[in-house]
């Protein structure tokens, strides 16, 4: 079984914060890391691998420091890695990624499973995955939770629901987007550490993907940033203090007024 | 005639314009733009965004744009909301964004439709016209009673592409943020996530506006060269019109061809949760716990307080790791996103990774043991006390009430 998984550099949650001076986001000592749901699509490929046989290729676009992430990649299992870079990529919404990544794995040829983290931490849209199945003429499922049959035709699995979950029999070749509830990823171990020393990551630009150029980066996104602003900050807050049975009383006071209206 | 569109190529640099202040350096928001040697230099990370464009005083930067022929706006028109019916219910964003459709519709003076997709529609277009829909489109077939993202994606696209609405609006859902990227993809244009709110400008043009960096930056963002535009819009933040059953509408039933309505995913069987508590994202009320429940039996507390306010159910990565509770429950950046009215975190620390899942919520009431736990910096009401203590007491004077 021939697996792709996709993953993202993203800034480390913790370390997000708006410069109040200048209402643009700090990126003073922001650490970059893999998000979080990609690891666990990491995990879930590479267990698929072992179990089934075939190659786990994982694909990153961005800048050149995302080489950083493949590594991780390799290190935790993965067989090959690609890098997906070029400026003409610049400013690409969730559309003209779809494409350029697609282009990439088009290239890669045969591949029975891609697989994604449900969404970017950064960008919160989870609209890759489907739009890149689309891409790809592939059916998907999102959010899935659990992997339970894997055939040579079919992945039988469940997806979460807003109101419960639901099994699913998808066809393959599939695109999987999953949660972190599917799996528990591993850390690197020493064989992978050292495969990952020794790999040179290949680094596909705009035309090795053989992409048409109107569909790349700014010019071919259809959404457009037009402002960027901080969120009202919280009014003051108001600390309860007195007897135990005080706050109690108070706390029940604002229980009631706060969920009714 | 369709009007040029403004494609956006490269960011320029003039070199000799450039006197290498640093303005555009202090003022990236993506660390992209640098002085090397007297003079900017843009780096991979740059996305265009057109800050540094902004701040240069000497005009030395400037973004590459070039005209190209777009599409025919204007064939475009009408607002549509994507009508969620699952399990023989309508999901309660439909009717929230039925309420901001109205708005919508009335700016641009267009009509607002709603679109059904199911097996049988029975009463619901007549619910669906009552909460402001003027026309409802329905597809009834037996390949619609289970929801996957093929067989809905061709309906709703062959819909929008028989009827051009300039607007598809759908709620941030499991099951819209699954098949309207598909939708968006097909039809070539921009799909906003997770909004949370939505006008037309005087453009004309819808400003769709979110949170990004869960919630550190909010964002708008316009689609204005494609149609239609289209947003997937969180629970809880519209507000839904007063339901109307003397309002009048048409309803149109629409058939779609069958090999369209084949799916590549059958779904094998669905299981629901017992009652509403799991539906965090469309709870008014959420009791959230962590770590400062100590165990499984301590976290019960959090579940007596959230039965009786008639709420749902809340946790932190860490409750649910230590399986104290499961995984559906988990707010936060690898769990849901909740904006409920009332939202109380018991024993739970403030880490960001749980923040950005729940400061959108109306009123929030943090209690801690730890008087400098950064939960009380988002609370609108902080308690700094023991869980074991407060919870018991407060439970014990809501039962009295």
């Amino acid at each position: 079984m021939n697996i792709v998984v996709c993953i993202k550099q993203v800034p480390d949650a913790k370390d997000v914060r708006l410069d109040p001076e200048t209402n643009t986001l700090s990126r003073d000592g922001v650490k970059s890391v893999i998000n979080p749901y990609d690891r666990h699509a990491m995990e879930e490929g590479v267990r698929l691998k072992e179990e089934f046989g075939g190659r786990v290729t994982v694909v990153s676009m961005g800048p050149p420091q995302a080489k950083a992430i493949l590594q991780e990649a390799i290190s935790c299992g993965a067989d090959d890695a690609i890098l997906v870079s070029d400026r003409a990529f610049a400013g690409s919404d969730t559309l003209a990624t779809t494409y350029t990544l697609s282009q990439a794995i088009k290239k890669t040829g045969g591949v029975d499973l891609v697989l994604c983290g449900k969404q970017a931490t950064d960008g919160d849209t989870a609209q890759v995955g489907p739009g890149l199945a689309v891409r790809l003429d592939m059916a998907y499922v999102t959010c899935v939770k659990k992997i339970n049959t894997v055939t040579d035709k079919v992945v039988v699995l469940e997806r979460m629901m807003d109101d419960g979950y639901d099994e699913v029999e998808v066809d393959l070749p599939a695109l999987l987007t999953v949660v972190k509830e599917v799996n528990t990823p591993r850390f690197p171990s020493i064989r992978g550490l050292r495969k990952a020393r020794a790999y040179d990551i290949p680094s596909y630009t705009a035309a090795d993907i053989g992409a048409d150029p109107a569909q790349l980066g700014l010019g071919g996104s259809p959404t457009q940033v037009v402002r960027v602003w901080p969120p009202e900050p919280k009014g003051n807050r108001t600390m309860l203090e007195g007897s135990v049975d005080e706050i109690a009383e108070k706390l029940a006071e604002i229980f009631h007024e706060s969920s009714i209206g | 005639m369709a009007p040029n569109r403004t494609v956006i190529n490269m960011l320029i640099i003039d070199n000799d314009a450039c006197i290498g202040c640093g303005l555009c350096e202090d003022n990236c928001p993506f660390d992209a733009i640098h002085v090397e040697e007297g003079k900017a230099v843009v780096g991979d990370e740059c996305t265009l965004c057109g800050t540094c464009v902004d701040h240069c005083e000497v005009g030395a930067i400037t973004i590459e744009k070039e005209e190209v022929a777009g599409i025919d706006l204007d064939a475009w028109s009408g607002v549509w909301v994507y009508a969620e019916y699952r399990n023989g219910r309508i999901a309660p964003v439909t009717h929230e964004l039925l309420g901001i459709g109205t708005d919508l519709a009335a700016k641009r003076g267009v009509k607002l439709a709603a679109v059904l997709l199911c097996e049988s529609a029975g009463d619901v277009p007549a619910e669906l016209i009552a909460s402001g829909a003027d026309l409802v489109y329905t597809v009834e077939d037996t390949a619609l009673k289970d929801f996957t993202d093929d067989a809905y994606g061709n309906a709703l696209e062959d819909l929008a592409l028989k009827y051009k609405p300039e607007i598809i609006l759908a709620g941030a859902t499991a099951i819209g943020r699954s098949f309207i990227p598909r939708v968006a993809t097909t039809l070539g244009t921009g799909l906003t996530a997770d909004c949370t709110n939505l006008e037309i400008g005087d453009d004309g043009h819808l400003h769709q506006t979110r949170p990004a960096f869960g919630g550190n930056i909010m964002a708008t963002i316009m689609c204005p060269n494609h149609r239609p535009q289209m947003s997937t819009v969180r629970p809880m933040v519209m507000q839904a019109n007063e339901p109307d059953a003397s309002r009048s509408g048409e309803v149109i039933s629409e058939s779609v061809d069958p090999a369209r309505l084949v799916s590549r995913c059958r779904v094998v069987k669905s299981v629901y949760s017992e009652g509403s508590q799991v539906n965090l994202s469309e709870a008014d009320v959420v009791v959230s716990g962590g770590r400062g429940l100590e165990n499984a039996e301590g976290f019960r507390l959090v579940e007596d307080l959230a039965d009786l306010l008639g709420g749902a159910v809340g946790a932190t990565r860490a409750a649910v790791d230590a399986d104290w509770i499961t995984y559906p429950h988990q707010v936060g950046q690898t769990g849901k996103t909740v904006a409920s009215k009332l939202y109380v975190a018991c024993g739970i620390s403030g880490a960001i990774q749980h923040v950005i899942g729940m400061k959108s919520s109306e009123t929030i009431v943090a209690i801690n043991r730890d008087e400098k736990a950064a939960i009380f910096d988002v609370a609108d009401y902080g308690v700094v006390g023991d869980v074991f203590e407060i919870l018991p007491a407060v439970i014990d004077k809501l039962k009295n009430r």
